[in-house]
């Protein structure tokens, strides 16, 4: 199969004072940028370089923190370019392995429908609900036609950040079927922890209970953050996404969202998951085909 | 236990040290001393290594009793400090003894100080650092600022030849606060998103510190700042001064709105969709370190050769400072 070209502009390489460099893919956001940057991050870390201290894919850019004693900036960056030399193109066998997960969400949920309607003053519709004000801007007949296409295709972790474990997450469908919307004029000074939000074109699990502007779409039952690791899923590491982790965040109702909940207070909750050899080439060529294959994969 | 006894809290004051490396891809940022170079030179006066945990104490320090035999120093802000009543200098070895108490007045210059005692704050290392982030309540002291009846552990002595009591850092090794602080900024990251004339205006103006201001980050007024006009891009946000949700380094200065830049610093969030407009350099956190609600600051274009020079810099006065510590 043919290489799948990148159309993207030139990255723009910016010294972030002393300590970082950031490279931005494209100002735009596409699955191609966050591709490029996923596929120029995962090679730096393969070189191990000395001096090299956090590696950070975001969305469609990147940001490397650096200990300039160790590795001089512009050394840095002249790697980088090269590494960007090489990563114009997605050939057909380039496969990122990683994992499909089942993260349950009950939407329109009462606890943050509570939290929204005590910041109306700060939304663009104050007289609706986020979710109603969401459908309406991005024209579906309702609430539950929205519902249905948050919850339908997968969406893929294209950035960890802003605090401990919260996951950016983009919806893997071409630009005509994303979901566009803003953020709160002021944002809120309360968010649930583990409500489900939306802004611009991300979704997200918010990790811990604080300020937010994103729009309040639901709760998820389980945990994306669990300091104490006493979840099985939390044994490595305090956070649970990953970037580049296949997600689906599977509309529930009240009932399985009760039974979750019991399982991640007895300590027994785990997520669905499973490994996946994703192919992005293979994606953007089609890519209602490879989500069907995900979702088939997920629930097999 | 041998450790230190808390009368009294402060306002705010946290165990750090050189801060906790690679965990920023999960959203975590490094926390550590605001004013790194404060900090590692109270470690050099009491002969701990230079990244031994330390305390930080912000605008109104803490009271403390030793419970054993030990050198300690006080750095950063100028403030009157006092050993069981007894003025002490600051920049200074001082013994201390089981019983003693040591205090501080309100500070006089500056906003944040450091106390390093020999052995080094002894809570436990956690993701490689003893650095406190309050906002998940982790490492430090229980993850939280200190509160009066804690008792904080110390670590073991250091074996070997430490400075002798009353050995000092030099007046002019140490750092002054000017009326203005200059923070040596690199331009750039998104700052194609101001206009030019909010670019110059950005580097002309005397900004003045805001009350929001801590170890997240400084909020700063003084001026309005405009935003190129441009159709927005797929997935930024409809406001001007929203980009793409990308990585904010250390540093980094945003201006959501326009009119109140923000300086990220140490336990600051690590991305998120505000266009950023340069970040202030490694060696200048130092500074702002060391300003404070009404204070004022202006930013210095440089480059990264001027900054990784400033940070050369920096390095050198400490190894002079550890230099002076052995003759």
């Amino acid at each position: 199969m043919a290489a799948t070209t990148l159309a993207l502009p030139p990255a723009r390489y910016e010294y972030g004072g002393d300590e970082f460099v950031f490279v931005e893919i494209d100002q735009a956001m596409s699955l191609e940028a966050n591709f490029k940057a996923m596929t120029i991050t995962g090679a730096l870390r393969e070189r191990r370089l000395d001096g090299v201290l956090d590696i950070c894919p975001s969305n469609a850019s990147y940001l490397i923190r650096v200990d300039p004693e160790r590795l001089h900036p512009a050394e840095l960056v002249d790697q980088l370019r090269s590494l960007e030399a090489s990563a114009t193109e997605l050939t057909a066998d380039q496969v990122l392995s990683t994992r499909v997960v089942d993260v349950p969400v009950l939407y329109d949920d009462p606890w943050t429908r509570e939290t929204l309607l005590r910041f109306r003053d700060r939304h663009q519709d104050p007289g609706a609900t986020d979710l109603e004000y969401a459908a309406r801007l991005n024209g579906f007949d309702g609430v539950p036609q929205l519902v249905e296409a948050l919850s339908g295709a997968p969406y893929i972790v294209t950035m960890l950040g802003f605090v401990p474990g919260l996951p950016f997450c983009y919806q893997m469908v071409p630009r005509d079927r994303q979901i566009e919307v803003p953020k709160y004029i002021r944002p809120r000074t309360d968010t649930p922890e583990r409500a489900f939000g939306y802004g611009g074109a991300f979704a997200v699990v918010y990790p811990v209970r604080g300020a937010g502007g994103y729009q309040l779409f639901g709760m998820a039952p389980a945990p994306v953050f669990d300091l104490s690791q006493t979840l099985p899923d939390f044994a490595e590491s305090i956070v649970f996404p990953k970037a580049g982790d296949i997600v689906r965040y599977r509309a529930i109702d009240q009932a399985e969202f009760d039974q979750v909940r019991r399982e991640v207070e007895a300590k027994t909750f785990r997520y669905r998951i499973r490994e996946f050899e994703f192919r992005p080439g293979d994606f953007l060529a089609d890519p209602d085909a490879v989500n069907n294959e995900l979702l088939e994969v997920l629930y097999r | 236990m041998n450790g230190l006894i808390v009368h009294t809290g402060g306002l705010y004051t946290t165990v750090q040290d050189t801060g906790r490396d690679g965990y920023y891809e999960i959203g975590m940022p490094p926390s550590g001393a605001l004013d790194q170079f404060s900090y590692r030179a109270a470690n050099l006066l009491v002969g701990n290594p230079e990244g031994a945990a330390a305390l930080e104490a912000t605008y109104i320090g803490p009271e403390l009793e030793f419970t054993d035999d030990r050198l300690v120093a006080v750095t950063g802000a100028d403030v009157p400090v006092t050993l069981s009543g007894e003025p002490v200098k600051p920049w200074e070895t001082i013994p201390v003894k089981a019983g003693d108490v040591l205090s501080f007045a309100m500070i006089t210059g500056g906003a944040r100080v450091y106390l390093a005692v020999s052995g080094g704050i002894g809570v436990p290392d956690y993701l490689g650092s003893r650095s406190t982030y309050t906002l998940t309540g982790l490492g430090g002291f229980e993850g939280r600022k200190l509160a009066d009846g804690d008792r904080l552990p110390l670590g073991e002595r250091p074996v070997g030849t430490a400075p002798a009591p009353g050995s000092g850092v030099s007046e002019s090794l140490r750092p002054s606060f000017p009326e203005v602080a200059e923070l040596r900024t690199v331009v750039g990251l998104c700052s194609y998103r101001l206009t030019d004339a909010a670019l110059r205006s950005f580097l002309e103006t005397t900004w003045k510190v805001t009350k929001d201001a801590d170890r997240v980050g400084y909020r700063l007024r003084g001026g309005t700042l405009d935003f190129v006009e441009r159709e927005q891009p797929f997935g930024a946000g409809s406001d001007p001064a929203n980009v793409v949700d990308l990585g904010y380094p250390v540093g980094s200065i945003q201006v959501p709105g326009g009119d109140e830049p923000i300086v990220l610093l140490n336990d600051a969030v690590t991305g998120g969709g505000y266009a950023t407009i340069g970040t202030v350099i490694s060696a200048d956190r130092d500074r702002i370190a060391q300003t404070k609600t009404g204070d004022q600051v202006s930013f210095v274009s440089v480059d990264i050769d001027q900054a990784l020079a400033a940070r050369r810099e920096r390095r050198e006065r400490l190894d002079r400072i550890s230099n002076e510590l052995k003759e």
